[in-house]
């Protein structure tokens, strides 16, 4: 196997951030607004080194889709010991309307020029919480996906998942190669040293259009508006249990 | 050289210097990628793993001595050491910021790094040969081995020229004995840069470094004295007593320990003025989301103008001092002098952090004086950074030198 890694890593507005809409309901606020890496991606970039510390994998390229911003992300994944990057140039009008089924069709793109061995993503992005991307980009490799990964043992053509069910976990055993999605418990990122900071900065990023992959960017799906969520009001105390069934019916809830 | 020549020679100077000059100052208004990066892992550091436990640390007097591992496994306990000492081989601009950071999070673990990168690496890595390097600095970068610097006694701290502890010569060995005072990292340190008096006659050109490791036969540790702040760092006295070292321990020349306990204060001056901008950013931190959660009057107290001159006191404060020591590092950095622009911002900076600490508590009002809120250990921390290092009288003297100089008919 090719030993390569492929590793998707998505700007986002930074977790602490208080989100504010846009007061034209087109979208939330993000001009100088602080952004970081995905926190979901940044547990997908430390599985990869690792997976290269322990000598299970040669390469590890971190992939990011949009505008020139998004190249801030990728070297923070060098810094955490990915070895190059692939920045897929989009423009910022562009961005505005991709989703998970385009930027799938790039990874799945990317993954066979590269004869990836795997993908990791991380399982959603804290932005748009849509939790496809992983999944679409298996769908489009027809390879087998390990979703929600809590625990990941790589082995010699396959690999052992550990996944995070509303049951309780699931251990399943796919074969490479395959996508993987990260969720919260699989490990715990590292911080940037300063030597790996350093180093980072002589790590190539290449620059790919989504053209160039033969991608498509043109969206189907259309935001038609973006609203805070409803302020949270005061409750009603009642009585009894009958008076609570009677306002229940009366809300028309049962 | 033929006139257009030397029109074109001094073009291409002028030019250089300017391309140079102008990066600097670019540097000063907005750093670049790399410093960015390493100031946002290093804010990432102090902000998850030092700031919810400094409270705690401040409490018990404990030494953080799993996030100095940490922090060495991260770099910043060797930032200007070269890489092939096992370093990170990055500016003192890089070193500012980190220090900067850290304190934000944690007073006392800055103090801990400060003292580890500047006055104990700091003096090894200028003055010591190629093997005392190797010995004394590449096992103290990794967190594993801190190191401290033993210069004030109980008789002079800032009147350094008046050392009375003595090192003489006895066969292939030196002989240190005599107190050093107010050592911050003694209880957990490995080895200490101490100064002595090898010729009394020759007055202040009679001192000289030492390399001395701990333990050590001879030497002992005073009590750990119980401070108003940084709680979580040691500070102890350093007792030598018939001390004895190998000839190769001394640093240095005999007779230049004045000349490298001044210059490594220079340096040592840029990490404590950015150790005094975090906790002075802490606590601006700390009054200004209180003064926008804060009601009084119907509003909150952000919406007040008493409220806002201190927060903008205080921010004016913060960045000036900020500035100046940016400047400083990048004057260090460039191999220029630096000598009154690392007083003027330890002097900015301490000052800033005492200012702003005060205003800070004030603005919190009795929140600010109870240990709940982080703004009363911000205020004692603060205190010793107009203290250590130079105090601020000092520093004054330092830079009326320095104009004088610059004034010289």
């Amino acid at each position: 196997m090719s030993g390569r890694v492929l590793v998707g890593v998505k700007r986002v507005i930074d977790y602490a951030v208080k989100i504010r809409v846009k007061p034209d309901h087109s979208g939330v606020v993000t001009e100088g607004v602080k952004h970081s890496m995905n926190p979901f991606c940044e547990i997908a970039v430390e599985e990869a080194v690792k997976m290269k510390e322990k000598k299970l994998i040669k390469e590890v390229v971190a992939v990011s889709c949009g505008p020139q911003q998004v190249q801030e992300t990728i070297r923070t994944a060098l810094a955490m010991g990915a070895d190059r990057g692939i920045h897929v140039e989009v423009s910022a009008k562009e961005y505005e309307s991709l989703g998970p089924l385009q930027v799938s069709k790039i990874l799945a793109a990317l993954a066979k020029k590269e004869e990836a061995q795997l993908i990791i993503l991380g399982k959603q992005a804290i932005d748009g919480d849509c939790n496809q991307t992983g999944q679409m980009t298996a769908a489009l490799l027809d390879w087998p996906q390990g979703t929600f990964a809590s625990e990941v043992t790589l082995e010699a053509g396959h690999v052992k998942v550990v996944r995070e069910i509303d049951g309780g976990l699931e251990t399943i055993k796919i074969n490479t190669p395959a996508v993987l999605t990260a969720d919260l418990r699989l490990n715990t990122p590292r911080y940037a040293t300063l030597p790996n900071i350093m180093k980072a900065k002589k790590k190539k990023i290449a620059n790919v259009k989504p053209a160039d992959l033969g991608v498509e960017l043109a969206s189907k799906l259309q935001v038609l508006r973006v609203d805070e969520p409803p302020q949270r009001e005061a409750g009603v105390k009642v009585e009894s249990v009958d008076d609570l069934v009677g306002k229940l019916k009366e809300a028309g809830r049962i | 050289m033929s006139h257009l020549l030397k029109r074109i020679w001094i073009y291409g100077e002028t030019l250089g210097l300017c391309l140079r000059g102008s990066r600097a100052l670019s540097q000063l208004a907005e750093l670049p990628e790399m410093h960015q990066m390493m100031r946002q892992t290093c804010r990432d550091y102090a902000a998850k793993e030092l700031a919810p436990i400094a409270a705690t640390l401040d409490k018990n007097h404990t030494y953080p001595a799993k996030q100095i591992l940490e922090l060495g496994a991260m770099g910043v306990m060797a930032v200007e050491v070269p890489e092939e000492l096992g370093g990170t081989g990055m500016d003192y601009l890089a070193y500012s910021l980190a220090m900067e950071e850290i304190s934000r999070g944690c007073a006392s673990t800055g103090v801990v790094v400060s003292v580890n990168n500047s006055l104990y690496i700091g003096p090894i890595l200028k003055y010591g040969n190629e093997e005392q390097k190797k010995q004394w600095i590449t096992p103290f970068t990794t967190g594993e081995k801190v190191g401290c610097f033993a210069l004030s006694e109980p008789g002079n701290g800032s009147d350094a020229g008046a050392a009375s502890t003595m090192a003489h010569q006895d066969g292939d060995e030196w002989v240190l004995n005599g107190t050093k005072a107010w050592i911050t990292n003694s209880w957990e340190a490995s080895a200490t840069v101490v100064f002595a008096t090898t010729d009394k006659a020759l007055k202040h050109k009679g001192i000289s470094a030492f390399l001395v490791p701990m333990p050590h036969p001879g030497l002992s540790l005073g009590k750990k004295e119980e401070k108003l702040g940084i709680r979580a760092s040691s500070t102890a006295n350093i007792i030598l007593e018939d001390c004895r070292i190998p000839l190769g321990n001394l640093l240095g020349s005999r007779g230049a320990g004045f000349k490298i306990a001044m210059q490594t204060l220079d340096s040592g001056r840029i990490g404590i003025a950015s150790q005094a901008l975090g906790i002075a950013q802490a606590a601006l931190d700390c009054a200004a989301d209180y003064a926008h959660k804060r009601t009084a009057f119907g509003a909150p107290i952000g919406k007040m103008q008493a409220i806002q001159f201190k927060l903008a006191d205080m921010a004016l404060a913060i960045e000036s001092a900020r500035l100046l020591t940016w400047k400083a590092a990048l004057l260090k950095d460039a191999k220029k002098p630096f000598t009154k622009e690392a007083a003027m911002a330890k002097l900015a900076a301490s000052e800033a952090a005492t200012f702003s600490a005060h205003q800070s508590i004030q603005i919190l009002g009795g929140m600010g004086f109870v240990t709940d809120m982080p703004a009363e250990r911000h205020y004692r921390d603060a205190r010793i950074t107009e203290i250590y290092e130079g105090t601020s009288e000092i520093q004054r003297l330092v830079i009326a030198n320095q104009v004088l100089k610059e004034y010289q008919p």
